[in-house]
């Protein structure tokens, strides 16, 4: 079980905002936490990792992390951190990347076959790909078996095939080791197949806690199904306004009238939603 | 030709380079420290530190050299207890000689490690502290292995500079043969006694010294960053 009570003063792109944050995480659990840019969740995993300073109170199966301004320095803390840029050692093969942590070549060469990567061992990182230095941070992370495994986007520099690899990874190593896991993370999907928990930060407050399908389900009442996009353009056809909007990596079309058109500009964030039919979900390309 | 370039004194090349030796030996354990600190430092006062590092490389050498000989000399309560205290005269000898180089050369050898090391990405080091290795673990496990380049560039340019050496030398050392008679000094004097033939010997050999040493590293570097991908 892991209590967090952190306050700290930021400096945002919106000007000063006060990172304030209360949470208690179930031992075991998955929490993703996400957010936009700026909302202040890599900060608060660098406070949980002692890597910023804070005030407030952490504390983690009845170790004492931060009580006031005192902090338990990171070397202390014996967790993981999977950075998003992976920060691997240069100078070291992969093998010896993961017994800097700590010298136990049997676990190190178990975690090596489970990524499939015991074949890279002796190999500098410089010669891997995106997704291998990602794996072998990842079981760099997980070397002193942590307590508390933190995760900064750790998946958002690779492609998708890629990502949905190391998450069935990611998940297979949380199960096995029973860490408890928090990871910053955007995406909706991962969050879904990863997480127990999603925590929604906003201007370093917290404004959604709950299941992962209360938090990211974005329909509302009797709407059958809903997108956030934005609107890109609305042309005038006639006496109809179409409205371009792109939801994630999509774009689509939605025909507006006169009243509704005259509301909306350009750059809105929107809401697209259906209550009239049943949406059709048909197979495209098989998984 | 032949029969003067035999009759020729080496021991002032050879004084040059101890000395070059031995202040980069020096300069080096005590740059090391500094330059990391200097690194990670996030202290208001970071930037005195910095200037008064880097004062060598402005102040002219006879400036230099005039407070260094002032402050080893037994006018001062440094040269005193040195000489008192400890029976150590610090001035026209080989060991005033090896501390004011220090001096005179300390920035080259912080300035490269340090940009070396402000370089390096801070999640690395990051990740280093978080597998529970200290600062100083971090430093010679992490930090130093991966700026080779800097710290290539550091050596040989800190040696090469010290052999360089001529006005603070000059000053502190006056020019004793065998004992601070450095290469630039018995240069200068061929030039002052119209020994043209000893002065082209010598300082042709002082500039191929330099090319090869300066080649040596720019090779060096070139390789080092194609081996390592262009990380660092």
């Amino acid at each position: 079980m892991i209590e967090i009570e952190v306050k700290k003063e930021l400096l945002g792109s919106l000007g000063k905002m006060d990172l304030d944050v209360n949470l208690t995480i179930e031992a075991q659990s998955f929490v993703a936490l996400s957010g936009q840019s700026g909302s202040g969740k890599t900060t608060l995993l660098r406070i949980l990792a002692g890597l910023e300073e804070a005030k407030g109170r952490i504390v983690v199966d009845d170790e004492v992390w931060l009580d006031g301004f005192k902090a338990l320095p990171p070397q202390k803390r014996g967790i993981g951190f999977v950075f998003q840029d992976y920060a691997l050692f240069p100078n070291m093969s992969i093998l010896d990347n993961l017994l800097f942590v700590r010298q136990d070549k049997a676990l190190a060469k178990e975690l090596l076959s489970m990524s499939e990567l015991l074949e890279l061992a002796y190999r500098k990182p410089a010669t891997l790909s995106g997704g291998q230095k990602q794996r072998v941070s990842l079981c760099r992370a997980m070397m002193n078996r942590p307590k508390l495994l933190l995760m900064d986007e750790p998946l958002s520099a690779l492609d998708p095939f890629m990502r949905n690899k190391l998450q069935q990874e990611i998940l297979s190593l949380h199960k096995t080791f029973g860490t408890t896991t928090i990871m910053v993370s955007h995406d909706p999907s991962e969050m879904y197949r990863l997480s127990s928990r999603v925590v929604l930060l906003s201007q370093g407050k917290v404004v959604q806690d709950g299941d992962v399908k209360s938090v990211l389900l974005r329909t509302q009442g009797s709407q059958k199904f809903s997108f956030e996009g934005e609107l890109l353009d609305i042309i005038k056809v006639d006496v109809i306004y179409i409205a371009i909007v792109a939801i994630g990596q999509q774009i689509v079309e939605v025909v507006l009238d006169a009243s509704e058109a005259l509301d909306l500009q350009v750059g809105d964030r929107v809401n697209i939603g259906t209550k009239a039919f049943a949406p059709i979900l048909q197979k495209w390309e098989k998984k | 030709m032949l029969e003067k370039v035999m009759a020729l004194e080496f021991t002032p090349f050879l004084l040059s380079f101890k000395l070059a030796f031995i202040t980069t030996l020096i300069l080096f354990c005590i740059s090391l420290f500094l330059a990391w600190s200097l690194a990670q430092s996030r202290s208001r006062f970071k930037p005195v530190f910095e200037a008064i590092t880097a004062l060598p490389i402005v102040l002219p050498p006879s400036v230099l050299g005039f407070y260094i000989l002032y402050a080893l000399s037994f006018h001062s309560p440094v040269g005193r207890f040195f000489q008192d205290v400890l029976g150590i005269k610090l001035v026209f000898n080989f060991t005033g000689l090896v501390v004011a180089s220090c001096f005179y050369s300390l920035p080259f050898m912080v300035q490269p490690l340090q940009s070396g090391f402000e370089a390096l990405p801070k999640n690395m080091l990051e990740a280093s502290y978080i597998a529970g290795k200290s600062k100083i673990e971090t430093l010679f496990l992490v930090a130093l292995p991966n700026i080779k380049p800097a710290l290539m560039s550091a050596i040989i340019i800190t040696f090469a500079h010290t052999v360089g050496e001529f006005g603070v030398v000059l000053m502190v050392g006056g020019s004793i043969p065998g004992e601070t008679k450095v290469a630039s000094v018995a240069i200068y004097e061929m030039v002052e006694i119209m020994d043209y033939t000893s002065a082209h010997i010598y300082s042709g050999i002082m500039v191929f010294i330099s090319f090869v040493v300066l080649l040596c590293v720019y090779i060096f570097n070139r390789q080092e960053s194609h081996r390592l991908g262009g990380v660092v």
